[in-house]
């Protein structure tokens, strides 16, 4: 149960919340109880109601009925500025920034009060410097990595003051390292009396920083309970309603034949904040899967699209696909040599978000069975994407959906299982499981397995070390351009990881002068 | 007054209420909202602007009932695209058309009619200035306050704390609706703002630039507005320049059409049109991609609750 708080008033309690979308009841009499300069985690699979919790909570949507008692208090949060003023911030899990808008200005809108452009400026400088949440005002947000604009949100809620701080999936995007600083920060937040939500599926980070926790499923409370006394197993089986199971590692393999290969690979970056990619080495054999850990913005983007042939290289040599020199040809071209691609952005790159998923086969699948003299052939395509709903287990609200209308999770395993289910030779992927479910989580990771156990190459270029260490047979790491040597998963560790990432392995070596 | 400068003023003339029609169509567009209506609440402004002052016999209340007019056609607009998330594309063709009839029938009674030129205002000691001077500084005050306005548009957007919340909800509306920004308020305030500047335009064009009122008398400078809102990349400055350089297309055509070149009249009639194309071609050659609009510009916005 919750732990021991001195205080005798909680700051929140939800009484009975239910949230009700015509039949469907997203949250279920909510009962919810946040203690003063407590850590709170609340858990559950996407689609388990946390998101409308939380809206509910921070005023952006109304509960259908139930009672929100602030301190003792009944009150109606009726708009985000309300639960501002009431002491609650909110770090968005879907970024609420304004893409052509700088850093300073996506933080002086969302403030209430008298906030101008200067004290934003100068405020920003002692907040970024007190929790190690460095930013550059002026920068634009569209040349931001997600890291980068996570600390936005992050500094944003920290300018108020809060006292009740929400948190959304607030690591995914973060390095180990980084990770426990913004842990140390909410640890300290906490101690100074500031109440956290946090929400995540890392159950190890929840124990890590948490005495309590509320398990969603279905909308409804499955159970309120100390993190640190339950194992990680059973509070999973809690959130799916059944056991997890691990990634069944790969049937042992001897690595055959390089299906993919890059010889200094150099690029320059597409737009002025982009980043160039320097003299990259790497190769990928049939029957394995290859990792490249990373922050954000390191350069992921940029190799994924000279890989994937969005972005062509001046010499054909430089990138060999089962043996071909195919650096100067575009996408289909890289496809018909057996590669497959599954970008980082679902909706927009790996998928088209207003067709339905029988139409979204035709982006990789085009040259296949799905068309035939420049004309659509819409019966194979809606057979093709059944097959695929039905073999990765996609979820759908209605019988050939729109991408658009698919939960995060499951459009992923759509698009990853569009392509897996070519059978390519080569698979190269973008942080597949990016603000994915565990359930789905699993069923990708074990799906990128298999394919390698069955003697394709995958290459998975991942911010989730966690990820990386249960998948990857070997490892790389990309920081600002440049990609580490590979090596087996084994000799890594993840601090040495983190260095890495950090780019202080380099600095250490003295191979580099910076 | 030299030939020289009498062409001049009239490219003064020529571009002011493009200039002051595009600013407000600037300001609606920022917020996110598409208005294709400003030819038609510019009609109505016209038609509405000269039948008050001809009945009335002032200038001033001629200008009060132009903008008043904008402004009401723009309320016609907001209930359809905000109120009831109506495409914004549509409502705004549909508006021009009904702008054009209306204005037409409205300024029916006033056909012939004609109005005493505006008395121009000489800024003391500036007016002195050689051709400058007479230029800018001894204009009618419409002149003044489009230049008042791009200032105004300018600071209002890039320095001012409501101009930041407008260019939010204009960037994206889903995010800004999170962090509790009033997005339909303030869209209905730039769709207003956006029909009282094309109204205060029409009524330019029937009280100063003709002084009287013939149907269709706008002749698509509501669309040439619309145009030069993408010219600027969705920057006031930018306007300003735009419209000049469209009003000294649109009188220097005129006069190399009277000096006779050979040339055939339709092709120099179509020159402000080509000179739009080229700029945008240049526009876009140096940025290499379109830049400047707002994210969520077109799209209709429904609050989840």
């Amino acid at each position: 149960m919750t732990a021991d708080v001195s205080s005798s008033q909680p700051l929140v309690e939800l009484k009975g919340i239910s949230k009700r979308y015509g039949d469907l009841l997203a949250n279920d009499h909510i009962d919810l109880t946040i203690e003063r300069g407590e850590i709170h985690a609340l858990l559950g699979e996407n689609g388990a109601g946390k998101s409308t919790l939380v809206k509910i909570l921070y005023g952006v949507i109304e509960p259908t009925e139930g009672q929100i008692l602030w301190e003792g208090r009944p009150v109606a949060i009726g708009s985000p500025v309300e639960a501002r003023t009431l002491g609650v911030g909110m770090v968005f899990q879907h970024f609420s920034l304004f893409d052509e808008l700088t850093v300073a200005e996506n933080i002086t809108v969302a403030l209430s009060g008298n906030w101008t452009l200067s004290r934003v400026r100068e405020r920003l400088g002692d907040v970024s410097r007190a929790y190690g949440l460095a930013l550059e005002p002026d920068r634009a947000v569209w040349t931001l990595s997600a890291g980068e604009r996570q600390r936005i949100e992050i500094v944003r809620c920290l300018l108020q003051n809060p006292r009740l701080l929400i948190l959304d999936e607030p690591t995914s995007v973060l390095t180990p390292q980084e990770a426990e600083h913004l842990f140390v920060t909410l640890d300290k937040l906490a101690a100074d009396g500031c109440s956290i939500l946090y929400i995540s599926h890392k159950l190890e980070e929840v124990r890590r920083l948490c005495r309590s926790a509320t398990i969603l499923r279905g909308g409804r409370v499955v159970g309120t309970l100390d993190p640190r006394a339950r194992s990680a197993r059973e509070i999973a089986a809690m959130m799916v309603g059944a056991e997890i199971g691990e990634v069944r590692s790969g049937i042992p393999h001897e690595p055959k034949g390089d299906m993919l290969e890059v010889r200094g690979l150099s690029l320059a970056p597409a737009d002025v904040h982009g980043q160039a990619l320097r003299d990259i080495d790497l190769t990928a054999y049939a029957g394995e899967v290859v990792g490249i850990a990373g922050v954000a913005g390191n350069g992921q983007s940029e190799l994924f699209a000279a890989l994937s042939g969005e972005r062509t290289v001046e010499r054909a040599d430089i990138i060999r696909i089962a043996g071909r020199a195919c650096g100067t040809e575009g996408i289909d071209a890289r496809r018909r040599l057996g590669a497959a691609f599954v970008p980082e952005e679902r909706l927009g790159h790996a998928a088209a978000p207003t067709h339905r998923l029988s139409e979204n086969t035709l982006i990789s699948h085009a040259a296949a069975e799905v068309s035939r003299s420049g004309f659509i052939l819409l019966n194979a395509a809606r057979r093709l994407a059944q097959g695929i709903v039905k073999s990765f287990d996609v979820r759908t609200p209605e019988n050939d959906p729109q991408a658009r209308k698919l939960s995060g999770g499951n459009l992923q395993k759509f698009v990853i299982g569009r392509e897996i289910i070519r059978r390519p030779k080569l698979l190269i992927v973008d942080q597949p499981t990016w603000g994915v479910d565990a359930g789905a989580a699993r069923l990708i990771r074990q799906a990128l397995v298999d394919l390698a156990g069955e003697g394709s190459a995958v290459v998975v270029i991942s911010q989730d070390l966690d990820e990386l260490f249960e998948i990857a047979d070997r490892m790389a790491v990309i920081h600002q351009g440049h990609l580490s040597p590979l090596r087996k998963v084994t000799e890594w560790t993840k601090e040495a990881v983190g260095l890495e990432m950090l780019g202080e392995a380099q600095l250490h070596g003295a191979s580099h002068a910076v | 007054m030299t030939t020289f400068e009498a062409i001049l003023l009239t490219i003064v003339t020529a571009s002011t209420p493009l200039l002051i029609a595009a600013l407000g169509e600037l300001v609606t567009e920022r917020s996110g909202v598409l208005n294709l209506g400003v030819e038609g609440m510019m009609a109505m402004g016209a038609a509405c602007s000269f039948a008050a002052a001809v009945t009335f016999d002032s200038t001033i209340l001629g200008v009060g009932a132009g903008m008043l007019a904008g402004m009401a056609m723009a309320v016609i607009f907001a209930l359809a695209v905000l109120g009831f998330a109506a495409n914004q594309v549509g409502s705004g063709l549909a508006l021009t058309i009904l702008g054009l009839g209306l204005s037409g029938l409205i300024g029916a009674p006033f056909v012939g009619a004609r109005r005493n030129p505006v008395e121009p205002l000489s800024v003391p000691v500036l007016s002195d200035i050689p051709i400058v001077g007479r230029l800018f500084f001894e204009q009618d005050l419409f002149v003044y306050v489009s230049f008042l306005l791009t200032v105004g548009v300018a600071l209002y957007l890039g320095r001012s704390r409501a101009g930041l919340t407008l260019r939010s909800i204009g960037e994206n509306h889903v995010s800004a609706h999170g962090l509790g920004l009033p997005v339909l308020r303030v869209r209905l305030l730039a769709i207003l703002f956006g029909g009282a500047c094309a109204g205060l335009a029409g009524a330019y064009l029937s009280l100063v630039y003709t002084r009287f009122w013939s149907p269709g008398m706008t002749a698509g400078r509501g669309w040439i507005a619309l145009a030069l809102v993408v010219f600027a990349a969705w920057r006031p400055g930018w306007v300003l320049v735009g419209a000049y350089i469209f009003g000294a297309a649109t009188v220097l055509q005129l006069h190399a059409q009277a000096a006779q070149f050979g040339v055939p009249s339709q092709l120099l009639s179509a020159v402000p049109y080509l000179a739009t194309i080229l700029a945008l071609l240049l526009l876009s050659l140096r940025h290499g991609r379109a830049i400047g609009a707002p994210g969520s510009l077109g799209a209709p916005f429904v609050p989840d609750r």
